[in-house]
Parts: structure tokens; C-alpha cells; sequence
């Protein structure tokens, strides 16, 4: 196709990515070298027959005016990134003096705002994927070993999680754990503790994101192991079978091989979905417990009356580089493919 | 083609059989529970003493006089206007979907058909673009679209929607377009059309199979979207989802959790609805990119 034609086509696609996607990244960047604006204060003084007073008072008319006129906030350099909420460099090095052992150190650190949200991001999308994978390979082999009648019905029911809201799913997920829901009580009378309430600690509020996490995931690898399954080479199983290969060793030798490009796929998208955690930490009101970055972000943009784009800003930028990090190892495979096509 | 030694009944197939019943019930269990309670009464659907009050609806009975009550779903759409929400989620649902396949379409075709290295680097871009959390997207909107006043209005987020969901959008058509033979639109080129020419008139008309399973997805990005449609629409253009959360705020009076639970069953029904009519392409679409790697 001539350069010409193609910039033609690409084009509306191209500006719309370039104007909303690309552009935002750069004002985020420059958001978070900017700082609100102080308000502006007004030393008064009044003199009465008992000596004089000095009063202080928020000009609030200038202060709007001066938000108005530079709706950025001030010029504050890296402030943001080495502050309290974000990188905070001073407090890890106060830590690192004051604190006798490493566990006291990481204490101290999961106290720190923003590596709290990194440790429960990480984690949470290092526990759900690898879970996603094998119980996705399982339920795709289960469900491959079904009569023809009951695989379109399975394959119906399995979407749902997927397909569903998030924000949704998680709700009616939430409402089932609630200490009067059905599953709640159950897992009251089971342990016979009529207090125990999975909103109450910590650790169990993470397990039941991770269980959620994998809940509506899993429909996506199993689908895609599913349809793998069905273009594994009839020729290979048949040797492996007269080979004398059981069903346990031919799954591992010869089905699990055949998939592994799709082990690479899946767990590509899903380290970018599952590294954007947000919305059930929303209706699993459990931010008092887990916090992921996105959240993080989400709450200095909701900030009442007065948005903390600076720090938004900088989470964000953080952010993005974390989502660089997971996508490098992907992306260098791709650049030697290509390459490698190429030559 | 299942041959006798491969449909013997082992132990492992046994296993995997029941496995494969534990997570079918795991998946709709609660959507039933959830659909089925939405019809009772709150000490119902929370009713700690006895589950299977949620069944049989007692406290529903003595508050109602009947086993089922709508309650829940009045009290949501005509109380509390739901139905602007879903009239706003169509709105901005139909645009969203018909933009980014309008743009998707040139795009992808382009990207099938032009063999030079920036091609490439294009789809690479785009995976990466497809990465960024929204929410980091969303805080850099903010700003300048309160600067220039299009802040809370339908037209800013359908745009905003069409934007994040190109990446996805072109990989798909791009791999759809390359399985269209290049010969096609080829040998119309040689009896004298031009690019679009033979794009309008020969590519159009057999690519409807890929633009239906791409527009699925288009429609599901649009419609579960949360973080864009909450953060850059004002209160009396929002759409159903933020408007559920805004139902969790008020905080669990009587009542009113079930005027959500009624608005989560209502945003439900819809998406259950598609997979029954379009489960083939859903599930051919979630294959396309990994089958053909």
C-alpha cells in the first residue's frame, strides 16, 4: 500500500489514539511537576485601645483568582515523586536507620501510602494469573471431556463472570460475603464465630479480591485453552497413545507443549488487566484494607473540592512506568521475532 | 471422533467431570441467588437467621402479603431514575461502538495491507497503549477539559471511550483483514479501482463477520466502563454503572441497598441476553488473537 493511502486510512484512528491516549500520558507527566496553589492568606492588623492584634485570614477571592490564572498550581520540580504519598525517599532512609530488622523495615514500609498499593497491585496480579492458568487448563480439559449436549450450555454459564460488569460482578459477589448474606452466614455457622466478618481484617479482604480476581478471569483462559485444545494434532496423540503414554503423560508431554504459546498469551493480557485492579476494590468497600494504585489515583481525583492533580499525576506516571516494566520482557520477544522475520 | 480407549471412564476423567460441575456452579450460582433475591425484600436477601428465608421469601410475605415483591426495581428506575441511566449508557453505548468501528475498519485494513517496518511499530505502539491503566488516562484528562468546558457532557466521553478502545479494536480487524485474501481487493485494483474503492466495494461487503465480533467487545469496553464514565460525566449525564455505585454511597438504609441489587439485576440482563444470541463470536473473537498468535 503507497504511504499516501495508508496515512489516509490510519489517519482518524491514529489522531484519535495520538489526542487521547498519547497526549494525556504527557499532561499527566507535566501535572505532577506542579503543585496546588497555597491559599492565599491576609495579615490584618487592627489596633484597638488594648494594643494591637495581627489576624490571619484566607483571601478567598484571590485564592480563586490565582487558581484561575494558573490552573496547573505551582511549580514544584520532583517535589511530588520524592513526597510522603509517593516514592518517599526520606522516610525509607529514616527506616532503613532506625529499624533493627528487615521485617520491622518492610513494616514500616507497607506504612508508606503508595508502596502499601504496590504491594497489594503486585500481588494481587502475581497470585490471580498463575491461578487463572491452571484451574482455566483444567475446567477447558473438564469441559473437552463433556458429551457434545452439555458443552454449548457450560461454555454459556462460564461467561458470565467474564462477560458481566466488574463493578457489578463484584457487588453481587460482595453481597453473597456480607456477614447477612448467604455465604457470610454460612462461613459464620461453619466456624461457629457469629463476629467473623471477611470485611474485618486485612488478610482476609485481600483473599476475597484474589478470589474475585480469579472468579472473572478464569473464563478467559479457559475459552482460550478451550479452543487450543481443539487444533492439538490428532497424529501426536495417537503415537503417544500406542507409545503406551497414559492420559496423565500424554496431557503433560504433548497437550501442555501444544499450549504453551497460548500460556504466553494469556498471561500477557492478563498481567495488564490484572495490574489495573480498581473497580472491586470499590464494591468491595475495602479500601480501609487494600488499596492498588489505580485506587490510589482515583482518590486524589475525587478529592472533595479540590482535585490533587499533582499527585494523580505522579502516581500515575509511576504507574505507567511499573506497566512498562511487566510489557518489556513481551516486547523485546516481539522486536527479535520480527527481526528475526525480517533478515 | 472419540475412539473406545479414549472415552474409557478413568478416575481422572472422573475428576475432571466434577471439577468441571463445581465451577459451573460457582460461575452461576450467585447471578442466581442475586436475580432470585432482587424480587424479596431486604431482611430477605440479607437474612442472616435463616437462608432459606431468601428462598421462600418470609419476611417478603409479611411485609408485602406476596412471595414476590418489585419493589426494589420501582423504587430504582422511578424513584431513584434509573432509566435515564440506561437511556444515557444507550447513548453513549451505540456511538461508542459505531466510531470506533468506522475508525477500526480503515485502520485495520490499512495495517493488514501495507508490508513497511512502520506498520509494525503502529500494532506495537498500540499493545502498549492498550496496558495503560484508564485511570492514569483519566487524570490527564481532567484538567484540560474543565480549561476548555467540555467536562460532564455525553459527546466528551463517547470520544474518549472510541479512544482507548482503538488499540484493541485495530489488532483485531488487523489480524481479521489478513485472513481476507489480498488477491480480492487486489484484482479489483487491477480492473481500475482505487484503494478505496476497492475497500468500499469489495472488502465492505464480505467483513462483516470480523466487525460484528470486534463490535461485540467495542460494546462490552463501553458498556462495564466505570473509571471514564465516572469520573468525566456530571451527575445528570451518568450512565448506569457509576450510577450503581452512587446507590452504594447512600449507605445501607433500608431499602435501598435492594433498589441496587434491582439496578445490578437490570444491568445484567442485557449482557446475558448477548451471549445467548452471540456466545459463537464472543468466543471466537476471545480465540482470535491467541490461536493465530
Amino acid at each position: 500500500m503507497k504511504h499516501r493511502t495508508f496515512f489516509w486510512f490510519i489517519l482518524p484512528t491514529l489522531s484519535a489514539m495520538v489526542l487521547f491516549i498519547a497526549l494525556p500520558i504527557v499532561s499527566v507527566a507535566v501535572q505532577s511537576l506542579y503543585i496546588e496553589h497555597e491559599q492565599v492568606l491576609v495579615v490584618t492588623e487592627s489596633c484597638g485601645p488594648f494594643g494591637c492584634d495581627e489576624t490571619t485570614t484566607i483571601d478567598t477571592e484571590a485564592t480563586a483568582a490565582l487558581r484561575s490564572e494558573q490552573p496547573l498550581g505551582r511549580f514544584n520540580g520532583l517535589g511530588t515523586y520524592t513526597n510522603r504519598a509517593h516514592l518517599a525517599f526520606s522516610e525509607i532512609g529514616e527506616a532503613w536507620r532506625t529499624t533493627e530488622s528487615l521485617g520491622d523495615f518492610f513494616n514500616e514500609l507497607l506504612n508508606l501510602p503508595f508502596y502499601w498499593a504496590l504491594a497489594f497491585t503486585l500481588t494481587y496480579t502475581f497470585v490471580v494469573t498463575p491461578f487463572v492458568i491452571v484451574l482455566g487448563l483444567a475446567i477447558a480439559v473438564g469441559v473437552n471431556n463433556l458429551p457434545r449436549l452439555f458443552k454449548g450450555p457450560t461454555i454459556f454459564i462460564s461467561l458470565l463472570p467474564m462477560i458481566v460488569t466488574p463493578l457489578v460482578g463484584a457487588l453481587i459477589l460482595f453481597w453473597m460475603v456480607d456477614a447477612d448474606g448467604v455465604i457470610g452466614a454460612l462461613l459464620q455457622r461453619l466456624f461457629n464465630d457469629p463476629s467473623l466478618s471477611l470485611k474485618a481484617t486485612t488478610s482476609l479482604n485481600w483473599v476475597m479480591l484474589i478470589v474475585y480476581g480469579i472468579w472473572s478471569s478464569l473464563p478467559f483462559s479457559f475459552i482460550v485453552f478451550y479452543a487450543g485444545l481443539q487444533t492439538v494434532p490428532h497424529d501426536t496423540m495417537e503415537a503417544a497413545m500406542i507409545d503406551g503414554a497414559t492420559k496423565w503423560q500424554r496431557m503433560i508431554h504433548v497437550v501442555v507443549p501444544h499450549l504453551m504459546p497460548l500460556v504466553v498469551f494469556i498471561t500477557l493480557i492478563q498481567l495488564m488487566d490484572n495490574f489495573r485492579v480498581f473497580e472491586p476494590i470499590i464494591s468491595f468497600q475495602a479500601e480501609a484494607h487494600a488499596r492498588s494504585l489505580s485506587w490510589i489515583i482515583y482518590n486524589d481525583l475525587i478529592a472533595a473540592g479540590n482535585p490533587l492533580y499533582g499527585s494523580a499525576g505522579a502516581t500515575s506516571l509511576l504507574t505507567i512506568i511499573g506497566v512498562a516494566f511487566l510489557l518489556t520482557p513481551v516486547l523485546i520477544r516481539t522486536w527479535r521475532d520480527f527481526n528475526r522475520k525480517s533478515v | 471422533m472419540a475412539t473406545k480407549a479414549q472415552s474409557r471412564i478413568t478416575p481422572l476423567t472422573i475428576l475432571s467431570v466434577a471439577f468441571v460441575i463445581i465451577w459451573v456452579i460457582i460461575a452461576s450460582f450467585p447471578f442466581l441467588w442475586t436475580a432470585w433475591g432482587s424480587f424479596k425484600v431486604q431482611g430477605d436477601f440479607f437474612s442472616k437467621a435463616d437462608w432459606t428465608n431468601a428462598l421462600i421469601g418470609t419476611n417478603t410475605i409479611a411485609e408485602t402479603g406476596s412471595a414476590f415483591t418489585t419493589a426494589g426495581y420501582y423504587g430504582a428506575w422511578v424513584q431513584e431514575e434509573f432509566w435515564r441511566a440506561v437511556l444515557n449508557t444507550s447513548i453513549v453505548v451505540f456511538f461508542t461502538v459505531t466510531i470506533s468501528l468506522t475508525f477500526g475498519t480503515l485502520g485495520g485494513y490499512a495495517l493488514a495491507r501495507s508490508g513497511y517496518k512502520y506498520a509494525f511499530w503502529l500494532l506495537m505502539a498500540a499493545l502498549v497503549f492498550r496496558a495503560m491503566p484508564h485511570i492514569t488516562l483519566v487524570s490527564g484528562y481532567l484538567l484540560p477539559f474543565f480549561e476548555w468546558n467540555i467536562w460532564g457532557i455525553l459527546p466528551t466521553t463517547i470520544i474518549v471511550l472510541v479512544a482507548i478502545n482503538q488499540p484493541f479494536t485495530l489488532w483485531m480487524l488487523h489480524s481479521f483483514f489478513l485472513n481476507i485474501p489480498k488477491d480480492l481487493d487486489e484484482s479489483a485494483m487491477v480492473d481500475g479501482c482505487t484503494r478505496f474503492q476497492a475497500f468500499r466495494h469489495v472488502i465492505i461487503p464480505v467483513m462483516w463477520p470480523g466487525v460484528i465480533t470486534t463490535g461485540l467487545f467495542s460494546f462490552l469496553l463501553a458498556y462495564n466502563d466505570f473509571t471514564v464514565t465516572r469520573m468525566l460525566l456530571s451527575q445528570e449525564n451518568e450512565t448506569m454503572i457509576p450510577k450503581i455505585a452512587s446507590f452504594l454511597g447512600s449507605t445501607q438504609v433500608q431499602g435501598n441497598v435492594m433498589f441496587a441489587v434491582a439496578a445490578v439485576v437490570s444491568a445484567t440482563v442485557p449482557l446475558i441476553v448477548l451471549i445467548i444470541f452471540f456466545q459463537r463470536q464472543i468466543v471466537s473473537g476471545l480465540t482470535a488473537g491467541a490461536v493465530k498468535g
